[in-house]
């Protein structure tokens, strides 16, 4: 199947390794991937923080991109568009068409709906599309899952990531407390309420610590920029056991052949 | 035929200025306050972590809930949809039985009509004390009734065991259901001990601070009241339309106490509060106690239809409370705020107010439901009320626990771009703005994305001299409340470079 990857404007500036492994992973599984370099940014950050106006340009460009994508043109032919982040998912999902109408845009709206209907979060790709549980990863750590926010009730994935980790080859797969809770990142949230939002990273990172994993996983980039950071920050008075955050798509594409060490790098 | 223009387009009034509803700092600069006080955040998470599971249990016991959900939201959807006529309906059916209706616009007037009329009924008891009792009620908290009450010389009795915990305390409440949730039983302890002068003779061998020894202490003294007062004061959870029913549902008894003890019952009741008819209450008083105590059934609820000659208040009042809800009501994308039924669950799952408690929120309505309620009935004019709809991480618990399925993550977006426009001017906003502008730029244009995406790499220099070439560990400006307790990672390259240099393109 061709697959039209949405990389999104975090991914593809700070964690680019969750578009490579989100690539290989499809690829191995004998999909064909494709980028259109149009994409941006699926405009959450802006709606979110009170700018609906400002993310208008960005749905449009959005479905504009996709819409070529999924189309019959020569830079056409993807039957689905991949998301590795449930986060942007749930964006395409419930707030596109909102922004287009708020504008007056119905057009535009009708067209985002019809996007966001082949829009998929990786699991939910992986499960509900392909079909696939087992997708023939190995990764040989002791992982805890955390669910994120927007996955969990944005884009409903449900427990899609975990029958797919828990088919991953020599994981240890451990239950994180509290899973559903917030890590406190919420996007501006983390720096316009920022002693609210590090008392619950807090908290979260010693969840995770408590659950003695190597690596704490979420299938948003943006969660884990924020666990990350906070682990990071831990690590200086923890030391070298600290846990490290890993995006689930490189655990799913990380493979026997893979050196450990350089996939979850 | 005739063409029907529309009414006259003046926004109704916003809730009046004497209200519970806003505070005087903003949520950031509150909630640091109630951050660094581990007392409360142990009583908190504690409490919030133990309704949460007794909720969680009591809710997966019902096979239909999700359909009780749905059935709940739509009775009130309709119910706003035709408020004006229900009201009506409900004065005419209120006043068939004996009883008399009073509409107030805002907290002054009601507390008006109120004082006044409980002076009335108090002047016909010219030997009893000069003070009334009352059941709790989140309507009077938001008009600050006790304060008018106290103007005219006129003592209000709180009769809810956290009510009177929190009057005693000469304290505000933090918590919809459980107003002293701040508080553990040693300071309840403390306060008992303090406030109650004649609690060494009730208690000789000394009050512990054994909840039921507590309870008993408070149920002493409440009984003396409650035998003595004239009148009583109460909120409702619902009233039908169809009868002129009013409901208070509580858990302790003492409720019903006011209820049917007093001469003279007046209610007071926000305008949201309404059922079109008897049967809807079916729906509520399953969804009500399974999301709020996380009980299956509420211990006590108690119903009344205007009076009945020889039993109960043979008078009683019912004051139709607006404060702003008519503004609120004004606004499709936000109405459904009017929806709550005041059963707490969404506190309980929000990790904000876990961890920062009611008093941050500066209204009488915390925690989630609150920041999108008291700005909507405010408006968010000043900075502590626009503050509130950014007091969210957009976790969703909440919209999943409510019972009657309010949108609240959709109604605080609405609301911040509300509050951002309200402020555009202000110079504070200014620079986020800005930013907010360049940052959209960039994103309409790839080129662009990526010579920033270039440039962010420069990031790494920074790095170094902070000794980690690989993340940063202090930012400047507004970046600085993001490295004061994380890190930031480094960018090494974008995904697009990687594509193009893979000779993909
Ligand atoms: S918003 Fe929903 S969950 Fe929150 S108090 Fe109201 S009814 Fe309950």
């Amino acid at each position: 199947m061709r697959i039209a990857l949405f990389v999104t404007c975090l991914a593809d500036t700070v964690a680019p390794e969750v578009g490579v492994a989100t690539v290989r992973l499809l690829e191995r599984l004998g999909h064909e991937v494709v980028f259109p370099p149009e994409q941006t940014c699926c405009g959450q950050m802006h709606v979110n923080s009170g700018y609906p106006a400002m993310a208008l340009p960005l749905v449009r460009r959005y479905v504009e991109t996709f819409e070529r994508a999924l189309g019959e043109g020569p830079d056409g032919g993807a039957e689905a568009v991949v998301v590795p982040s449930g986060s942007c998912t749930g964006s395409v999902r419930h707030q596109h068409a909102d922004v287009a109408e708020q504008a007056g845009d119905t057009a535009l709206a009708a067209r985002a709906r019809a996007v966001a209907a082949r829009t998929f979060e990786l699991s939910e790709l992986l499960v509900d599309v392909l079909g696939v549980t087992d997708v023939g990863a190995w990764y040989p750590h002791r992982v805890t899952y955390h669910p994120t926010c927007h996955s969990l009730r944005m884009a409903r994935v449900g427990d899609r990531p975990l029958q797919l980790l828990r088919a991953v080859g020599g994981i240890d797969l451990v239950e994180l407390p509290g899973a559903e809770q917030c890590c406190g990142f919420g996007g501006t949230f983390a720096v316009k309420n920022a002693d609210t939002s590090s008392a619950m990273l807090a908290d979260k990172c010693s969840a995770i610590c408590s659950t003695g994993a190597e690596v704490v996983s979420a299938g948003d980039a943006s969660c884990l920029l924020h666990l990350g950071g906070g682990l990071s920050r831990l690590s200086t008075t923890r030391g070298d056991g600290t846990p490290r955050a890993v995006h689930l798509a490189e655990i799913l594409a990380s493979t026997r052949a893979d050196r450990p060490e350089r996939v979850t790098g | 035929m005739t063409t029907f223009l529309g009414m006259p387009a003046a926004p109704p009034p916003p809730a009046s200025s004497g209200s519970h509803l806003r505070g005087t700092d903003s949520f950031p600069h509150a909630a640091a306050r109630t951050l660094t006080d581990d007392q409360l955040r142990r009583n908190l998470a504690h409490a919030t972590t133990t309704i949460r599971g007794k909720r969680a249990r009591v809710v997966a016991e019902v096979p239909d809930w999700e359909e009780l959900r749905l059935a709940g939201e739509a009775l009130k959807a309709d119910t706003m949809a035709r408020l004006p006529e229900l009201l009506e309906q409900l004065e005419a059916a209120v006043t068939a039985r004996g009883g008399v209706v009073h509409w107030a616009r805002d907290a002054e007037e009601a507390n008006r009509i109120v004082v006044d009329l409980a002076g009335a009924a108090l002047d016909r008891h010219p030997q009893a004390a000069r003070e009334v009792v009352k059941v709790k009620s989140m309507a009077t908290q938001e008009t600050r009734l006790n304060d008018a009450f106290e103007a005219a010389g006129i003592t209000a009795h709180e009769t809810d065991l956290a009510e009177l915990i929190v009057q005693l305390g000469h304290d505000e409440g933090s918590h919809i259901l459980v107003p002293a949730i701040h508080r553990n039983r040693r300071e309840i302890r403390e306060i008992f001990l303090r406030e109650m002068p004649d609690v060494d003779e009730l208690f000789p061998e000394g009050l512990t601070d054994e909840p039921r020894v507590l309870a008993e202490a408070a149920r002493l003294r409440l009984r003396r009241t409650f035998l003595r007062a004239k009148v009583a004061i109460s909120g409702a959870n619902f009233a039908v339309a169809e009868t002129g029913t009013l409901s208070v549902v509580e858990s302790e008894g003492n409720g019903r106490m006011c209820l049917t003890l007093p001469e003279t019952l007046i209610t007071v009741m926000g305008v949201e509060k309404l059922v079109p008819t008897w049967a809807d209450l079916e729906v509520f008083l399953q969804l009500l106690p399974r999301s709020s105590t996380g009980e299956r059934m509420n211990p006590y609820t108690s119903m009344w239809t205007g009076v009945t000659p020889g039993d109960g208040p043979q008078e009683f009042h019912l004051v139709l409370l607006d404060n702003g809800r008519s503004r609120v009501l004004a606004d499709p994308r936000g109405r459904a705020a009017l929806h709550c039924i005041r059963c707490s669950a969404c506190l309980n799952v929000c990790p904000v107010y876990e961890r920062t408690g009611g008093h941050a929120y500066g209204s009488v309505y915390p925690g989630p439901i609150g920041a999108v309620l008291s700005p909507q009935l405010t408006g968010v004019t000043d900075d502590a009320s626009a503050s509130l709809p950014f007091a969210s991480s957009l976790c969703g618990a909440c919209f999943d626990a409510c019972p009657v399925r309010i949108d609240i993550p959709s109604i605080l977006v609405h609301m911040r771009a509300q509050a951002v426009d309200a402020h555009a001017r202000d110079v504070d906003h200014v620079a986020e703005r800005a930013g907010m502008a360049t940052v959209a730029w960039l994103f309409r244009d790839p080129r662009r994305l990526r010579l920033a995406q270039r440039l962010s790499r420069l990031a790494g220099l920074l790095a170094r001299l902070q000794g980690h070439p690989r993340h940063l560990s202090w930012l400047p400006g507004p970046g600085r409340s993001w490295t004061r307790t994380r890190d930031l990672p480094v960018p090494r390259g974008s995904f697009r470079d990687w594509w193009e240099k893979e000779g993909r393109s």
